[in-house]
């Protein structure tokens, strides 16, 4: 299990183009992936539950994974969200 | 045979299919084999993935990226695991069929989106509606009219048709459409002009007489549909058709020449656009500039504000590929019946008269000024002139100047080179703009006459409204003496006039335009070549003895005038 906290800093925080990035990205792993936000934790590679939480720019997510490619994912989707999707 | 309005040109005759947003009923039945439901439910979901996975390829390849992302967000709630392990527990425990259960569980995802005041949930929503839709169809072996994909010639009779239903649009088997509502710039008819094939809109009550087969002619110029047509009709037609196509092929030699008349009068074709996959078929009719960039797609394809940098880039690309011809820039034109969800603009009861365009743009200081400070940026690149939209009076003007001259001292700053002798226009489409288009003739380089709005301004006529559409008319003379009023204005000060509106590329008015001195005609990109064999074809002095038309008092009669002779009826 690894996991960490990272910082929304995007504009459109992780909506429209942002969510379909770091969905597509979190595919790309074997490992489970969860994303927690305010105690709601979901799935990473789900549109509708990245949707439901509602992450705005500014807010702060736990990500979470479990398998055999858990630190690679965690760091990937962490430098994909730190770099504020390239936008 | 039906009277419509002609929304885009050309006759057609062929076999209709009927397009209908097909509603289902949904029947709750108990399930005794859950594993066979649970594999009809993959199965449908799988077949549901192929036919966007399709639909996007398809519009990726022939419309463009922006238009194929919608598909891409249908194919990624297919894919969302969540979703699916929700639904196949739902039918384990309630041991109901599919249908019921994927009804219930989308229904409470739209709900939730429904629920949140920003329009990126709201498109989602619709998204969610749209794939359980098609999900169902596909569990009740619905086949449903898709108009990406036809088989066979064919002309769509339709209610109306939404964005959805024509994106990817095949073109090559779709020979027309006729619509019960909408009028002349709703979206079926702008996509058909787009597409040049011909359309006619405002047809009532023509889907209870049609089926699936039938045989129908139309006529996009004219506006009239027959169906089941007598042969000696179809005879007719065919040979009008014929006569059109043989116009058709004279025009195209006009693609690539300027604009001048018989006896020398030189004017300009520009192009409206409202993409950057517009500006390729502008080039490509061989419009002699941009009359009209529209720049709201910028805001309303996404759930944020562009910023300066991304618009700047945009801005660049349509000036360079122009190659230094015109590219005339509108600045930010929403309201009415365009919104920006993230503005979170509150409702009101007449939009077209409320806050939109400039008035905007004056108060949201900080939008202003990034597009403002975009634009000059972009001025360096080539030939670009800005444009203010829905002025109506001094004041407005005199402050979006003020901005745009507090945008340069901000570059200034900032030591961003931009070019300082930009040329600044206005459109007209207010009367009261028309009223004193003397005084603002002092003020700016160019106006843009937008006759959408003067129309509807002028008359008092909601565009949208069928029930009045017959009074919205570009021949009512109140109207045309406001064009008149507005060129003799602009020319007595030394500036340039263009129109914009769907008036400029009336074959019917392009020679009183001529006549009354207007100097640039910018339309959709399918209409240049035909209007620039008119215009060539023309002697600017000869068609001065139409402007007698403006001391008449009845437009219909000026209509009937300008048309020169009536077109066969067809009775």
């Amino acid at each position: 299990m690894t996991s960490s906290s990272v910082k929304l800093i995007n504009e459109a925080g992780l909506h429209a183009r942002p969510a379909n990035l770091f969905i597509r990205l979190a595919k790309e792993f074997k490992s489970q992936i969860t994303v927690e936000k305010d105690g709601v934790k979901v799935d990473a590679k789900g549109i509708l539950g990245i949707l439901t939480l509602g992450a705005a720019c500014g807010c702060t997510i736990t990500l979470e994974a479990d398998g055999q490619d858990e630190k690679e994912a965690i760091e990937a989707l962490q430098e994909l969200v730190e770099s504020g999707f390239n936008e | 045979m039906f009277n419509g309005i002609g929304a885009s040109p050309g006759i057609t005759l062929g076999r209709v299919k009927v397009f209908k947003q097909d509603l289902y009923q949904i029947e709750k039945r108990p399930i005794i084999d859950c594993d066979q439901e649970i594999i009809r439910l993959i199965r449908a979901f799988d077949k549901s993935k192929e036919q966007i996975q399709a639909l996007y390829d398809k519009v990726l390849q022939e419309v463009g990226k922006d238009e194929a992302s919608i598909f891409e967000a249908h194919l990624m709630i297919l894919e969302d695991e969540t979703l699916m392990t929700e639904i196949k527990e739902k039918i384990l425990i309630e041991e109901i069929n599919s249908e019921v259960v994927v009804e219930c569980v989308f229904e409470k995802y739209i709900e939730q989106f429904k629920q949140i005041e920003n329009d990126y949930f709201k498109e989602r929503a619709l998204d969610l509606k749209d794939v359980a839709n098609r999900i169902i169809e596909n569990l009740l072996g619905i086949i449903k009219t898709d108009l990406s994909n036809l088989k066979e010639e064919v002309i769509i009779v339709a209610k109306d048709l939404t964005p959805s239903d024509t994106v990817g649009l095949d073109g090559e088997h779709v020979k027309g459409f006729v619509t019960e509502s909408g009028g002349k710039t709703s979206h079926s008819a702008i996509i058909a002009r787009t597409l040049e094939i011909p359309a006619v809109v405002g047809v009532k009550y023509i889907l209870k007489e049609v089926k699936d087969g039938d045989f129908i002619i139309m006529d996009g110029d004219t506006g009239k549909v027959v169906l089941n047509p007598e042969p000696e009709q179809i005879v007719l037609y065919e040979n009008r058709k014929e006569q059109k196509l043989l116009a058709k092929k004279v025009h195209e030699t006009y693609r690539d020449q300027s604009t001048i008349t018989k006896d020398n009068r030189k004017v300009d074709i520009a192009a409206n656009i409202g993409t950057l996959n517009d500006l390729d078929q502008a080039i490509e009719n061989g419009a002699e500039g941009i009359g009209l960039f529209r720049t709201e797609f910028l805001y309303l394809d996404q759930s944020y504000l562009p910023t300066e940098e991304e618009q700047f880039q945009v801005y660049k690309q349509v000036a360079i590929k122009m190659n230094n011809q015109p590219v005339i820039i509108r600045t930010l034109d929403i309201g009415g019946d365009k919104e920006i969800p993230y503005l979170n603009m509150p409702k009101e009861m007449n939009p077209f008269l409320g806050y939109r365009a400039i008035r905007l743009c004056l108060n949201q200081v900080d939008i202003f000024l990034t597009q403002l400070k975009a634009l000059l940026r972009a001025s360096c690149h080539g030939n670009i002139k800005i444009m203010f939209p829905m002025i109506s009076s001094m004041e407005e003007l005199k402050q979006a100047k003020g901005l745009l001259d507090q945008a340069k001292k901000l570059l200034d700053i900032e030591k961003v080179p931009y070019n300082d002798d930009v040329e600044i226009g206005m459109m007209i489409e207010v009367p009261s703009a028309a009223l004193l288009s003397d005084q603002f003739a002092k003020e700016v380089d160019f106006f843009s006459i937008g006759t959408n709005d003067l129309i509807q301004y002028t008359v008092a006529v909601d565009r949208g409204n069928e029930n009045i559409s017959y009074l919205y008319s570009e021949y009512n003379p109140g109207v045309l003496r406001l064009i008149h009023m507005i060129i003799k204005n602009a020319h007595c000060e030394g500036i340039w006039v263009g129109m914009c509106g769907e008036a400029a590329s009336n074959e019917k008015l392009i020679p009183l335009l001529l006549a009354m001195g207007l100097d640039e005609f910018s339309m959709s990109s399918s209409m240049i070549p035909r209007s620039r064999y008119l215009i060539n074809n023309l002697y600017y002095e000869e068609v001065q003895r139409l402007l007698k038309v403006l001391n008449w008092s009845e437009g219909s009669k000026i209509e009937k005038y300008l048309c020169g002779r009536e077109l066969d009826d067809i009775k």
